[in-house]
């Protein structure tokens, strides 16, 4: 390390993560300190592990000032409900949950309704819930390196009354200075780890010991491979096409979401290195395993977002 | 694919990852960050060189180039070849457009550092997105295309990065493919920059010879360029001093964010350090008011901390039960920052809606968010040949130094000290836009090294003593109105009513206190500033001050206003026509200035403002002095 300059080698010296956290945790109280009724998204995947894990240490020793909302769709892992109820009880934070009625009313699923299911359940949900709340700031556990569009988008994306972004007029965001003003009615979608990379997360939660759905390690499940997908038969809601046969494979899950939609990969890797290590080694984006960036093509996550989608 | 990936480099030991994943990761915990900027102009292939960044890193996964090379044969620039450019440019408008629009910021890393790269526009009319862009970046790549040398776009990116202050430069002369590798031509580019770069102040940069597309001397040392001895990009991105040390060597500041107090037993101040170190047992003090108490915890969830520096947000306990709440500022006791209300600042415009000066917008600086005024732009800067220039606004995108004042005064330090406490934005009051982006120098009260001292024996102190409430009550209209008869009117009735009054009277003042300053605006502003403080400190001291001067400005009286505490300040317009106080004239000063012996006479060549909302209006047509005595009385003392 002899190109360190001596001066530099003196003081104490912040890692990268150190400095994502600090910044993250400054977002998070931003928002509390300037807006009225904030709440945090939690979809219990890794990303909300590590922004819940992020909330808790901001606002220590209070828990932090706002509830989590989880816009369920009835259509995540068994694994993931669990989890939810368990970080839930755990931070001493109050839990909303909110089923789109209309969704409920016509038993929309993944398996006969495509993307209407998506854009019921989640996008519509998520209005809904924000409305009936009247929730002003909402966290998201988006990251910029996920996606293209991701990375032109603001820590503090504003939204108009009727939920839509423009991607033409957000506000310039300099230094650490957030404007978070707004008129009635509109509200902002706050991303406090935007500028976290997949491995950044990864590396938190291990450095953290930050409790994560057992889906994202390796195990023996019952599976079937379908439109070039590997999907796991998570409860006898599973409607097996003729021929299917469930087989047991050791797999795991780089990302989580509704069950039918969300593809695994087979994996002997249980620990979390040994996780981060396929991370590293594997050729393939973690959007891949989600059946969403597939509907429109292009630009379909920008499409979705000036919708309303998170 | 280009050729040039054959001597493909590789960032991260990918044999450590298959063999030893722990120590990987041990390594990449302990990595630091880098923050930079790349500007260049439309064609000085900015996206290609981050995209290759970005590709060389392994940041690129097989389904994205799958869509990369099929979206490179669609719409890509390079023919058969894979357009680096794809990747990096995001939304389908500019995709279309084939330029980038807007900062993006993008992600990779080597085996030494983790690096955030904003990824900013070189379109003309895009400086508000290079300096968003600039504003969190430790470091700046200038893209030059070698075939054109250095244009205006680059002496305004260059001119940018420095006023945004950061110190490490990269002049990177890309496209040296398409000149052959030619080292003379090289050569004469980086001289001409050098001396560009000196006479703006730029004191160092670090020049090197590249090709973005071909891959030379981007993370392999380029075997056609065997001349260049310095490192490649990447290495000196890698392996570049972060001049975190000097930031902890500064004195500590922290602008509140939040006050943590879960119950009674606990109370705590959150925020982010922004300069300097602390320890449990280090006095501080709190700005603005002064006061002082010791850190006596440093809290985090993983337990207190013996030392926190700069970078780290983190919940400070004081050993004393003192006021301090968001919008404050923690510093070291000994070596507090400035307070202040009025400042040099350079501005850039970043709305459409141009600056109107004189508007209040808010301006938001550390956690505080106050009202604050511009003044009329001393002048504009071309950021294209760095003239200054005359200007009566800034419209989008402009640069220009003008007076900031504020409404309350603020704890700051000049911008080229503390980013974190000399940057700051507007915000429009009506539209809530973000309109500009400033960076103070200095304050412009000579006192800006006086600091606050708290009194222990306060205002209501002296209030209670007195046993009644202090109050200002400002008579303002034209000369021979009836100010002074009035205002002396009313005194006498306080004081027989048991009061602790003081008349201030204009005349009077300027026989001692204002004897150097004359009639022209600017010293009619500095004699109500005067009087207003003169005013603010006898209400504090418990008294009920009465003042009688023409104040003919809205500005200046609302400024007073603002000084006093809410509901103390009564505004009393003694509302005598011209004509009527021109016919009076009671010390014949009408006459003298109609016959052009007096300059600057308020009604007759010097405008005069009415108040639009006064707390008490007195027609001197329509009542007598002693009516119009009463009507004040009433109101201050109901």
């Amino acid at each position: 390390m002899n190109h360190i300059d001596l001066k530099e080698r003196e003081a104490v010296r912040l890692t990268h993560l150190q400095r994502l956290e600090a910044e993250s945790i400054h977002i998070l109280r931003e928002v509390v300190a300037e807006t009225e009724k904030p709440v945090m998204l939690y979809s219990v995947g890794k990303d909300s592990a590590v922004m819940l894990h992020l909330a808790r240490k901001a606002f220590y020793p209070s828990p932090p000032p706002f509830p989590l909302l989880h816009v369920d769709t009835t259509w995540k892992f068994k694994a993931m409900y669990e989890m939810r109820d368990r970080m839930a009880r755990e931070s001493g934070m109050e839990l909303l949950v909110h089923h789109n009625p209309e969704a409920v009313e016509k038993g929309i699923n993944p398996f006969d309704h495509g993307p209407l299911h998506t854009d019921l359940w989640k996008t519509e949900g998520l209005k809904q819930a924000l409305d009936l709340h009247g929730f002003d700031a909402a966290f998201g556990g988006a990251r910029r390196d996920e996606e293209k569009s991701r990375a032109k988008e603001r820590v503090f994306s504003f939204r108009s009354a009727s939920h839509r972004w423009d991607p033409k007029s957000q506000r310039p965001e300099l230094w650490n200075l957030y404007n978070a003003r707004k008129a009635k009615g509109e509200s902002i979608r706050v991303f406090p780890i935007s500028n976290w990379t997949e491995l950044d997360i990864w590396q938190y939660i291990h450095l953290n010991d930050i409790p994560i759905v057992p889906l994202y390690f390796a195990a023996r499940r019952p599976t079937v491979e379908r439109d070039g997908m590997l999907l796991m038969v998570d409860d006898e809601r599973f409607p097996l096409r003729p021929g299917e046969t469930p087989v047991e494979l050791s797999i795991r899950f780089r990302t989580l979401g509704c069950y039918p939609l969300t593809g695994a990969v087979e994996s002997e890797a249980t620990t979390l290195p040994a996780v981060i290590q396929e991370m590293l080694l594997t050729t393939t984006s973690e959007r891949q395993g989600r059946a969403i960036d597939r509907d429109a093509g292009a630009g379909s996550m920008e499409k979705k977002k000036q919708e309303g989608y998170f | 694919m280009p050729g040039s990936l054959a001597q493909q480099p590789v960032y991260e030991a990918d044999g450590l990852i298959a063999e030893d994943i722990d120590t990987y990761l041990d390594r990449h915990q302990h990595k630091s960050l880098l923050r930079f900027i790349t500007c260049g102009s439309v064609d000085d292939g900015k996206s290609t060189l981050i995209g290759r960044l970005l590709y060389d890193s392994k940041m690129i996964f097989e389904d994205q180039l799958a869509t990369l090379e099929a979206d490179s044969r669609k719409l890509g620039t390079q023919g058969q070849n894979i357009d680096f450019a794809l990747l990096v440019d995001g939304l389908a408008a500019e995709r279309e457009q084939g330029i980038t629009i807007d900062v993006a910021y993008r992600f990779f890393a080597t085996a030494e550092r983790k690096f955030i790269v904003a990824d900013t526009p070189g379109h003309e009319q895009y400086t508000r997105n290079m300096v968003t862009g600039a504003s969190t970046a430790d470091l700046a790549v200038i893209l030059i295309d070698a075939r054109k040398g250095v244009l205006v776009q680059t002496r305004r990116h260059s001119y940018l990065a420095h006023l945004l202050g950061i110190r490490n430069i990269v002049l990177a002369v890309n496209k040296m493919d398409l000149i052959g590798y030619d080292q003379a031509r090289y050569e004469a580019i980086v001289a001409e920059y050098g001396a560009f770069a000196r006479s703006i102040g730029i004191e160092d940069f670090m020049p090197m010879p590249i090709s973005g597309f071909k891959g030379d001397n981007i993370t392999t040392l380029s075997e056609t360029m065997p001349w260049y001895r310095g490192p490649t990009l990447i290495r000196h991105l890698e392996t570049v001093p972060i001049d975190v040390a000097s930031d902890q060597r500064k004195p500590f500041r922290m602008p509140v964010q939040w006050v943590n107090r879960p119950n009674l037993d606990f109370r705590g101040f959150s925020g982010l350090i922004a300069s300097g170190t602390v320890r449990p047992g280090n006095p501080v003090r709190v700005l603005p008011s002064g006061k002082t108490s010791t850190v006596s915890r440093i809290v985090t969830q993983d337990g207190d901390l013996d030392v926190a520096v700069a970078g780290q947000s983190v919940t400070l306990c004081l050993a004393d039960e003192i006021d301090c709440s968001r919008g404050d500022v923690l510093a070291a006791a000994e070596e507090p920052p400035q307070v202040a209300d009025q400042f040099e600042a350079t501005v850039v415009w970043m709305a459409d809606e141009a600056l109107l000066p004189g508007r209040p917008y808010w301006l938001k600086l550390g956690t505080r968010t106050v009202t604050a005024t511009l003044q009329q732009p001393k002048y504009q800067i071309n950021v294209n040949s760095l003239e200054h220039l005359a200007a009566k606004t800034l419209d989008l995108n402009a640069i220009g130094v003008t007076v900031v004042a504020t409404d309350q005064p603020i704890t700051f330090e000049p911008y080229a000290d503390n980013r974190q406490l000399g940057g700051f934005i507007l915000i429009d009051k009506q539209t809530n836009a973000t309109v500009a982006a400033g960076m103070l120098h200095f304050s412009l009260r000579r006192a800006q090294n006086v600091h606050w001292q708290a009194l222990d024996v306060t205002r209501e102190t002296h209030a209670r003593l007195k046993n009644q409430s202090p109050a200002v009550v400002w008579f303002t209209g034209l000369s021979g109105a009836g100010k002074s008869t009035i205002a002396n009117l009313v005194e006498k009735k306080l004081v027989r009513m048991n009061r602790h009054t003081f008349l201030l009277d204009g005349d009077n003042i300027r026989h001692g206190l204002n004897r150097d300053l004359g009639f022209t605006d600017a010293d009619r502003i500095e004699n109500i500033r005067r009087v207003g403080h003169v005013a603010k400190l006898m209400s504090d001291a418990g008294l009920i001050v009465l003042t009688a001067f023409i104040s003919p400005f809205r500005a200046e009286r609302a400024m007073v206003r603002a000084m006093m505490p809410p509901g103390t300040f009564l505004e009393v317009h003694i509302d005598t026509p011209l004509e009527e106080a021109e016919r009076r004239d009671v010390k014949g000063l009408y006459k003298k200035a109609r016959a052009g012996q007096l300059a600057h006479f308020t009604g007759i060549d010097s405008p005069y403002e009415p108040p639009e909302a006064p707390d008490i209006r007195i027609d001197t047509t329509r009542m007598t002095p002693e009516q119009a005595a009463d009507l004040i009385i009433e109101r201050l003392i109901p």
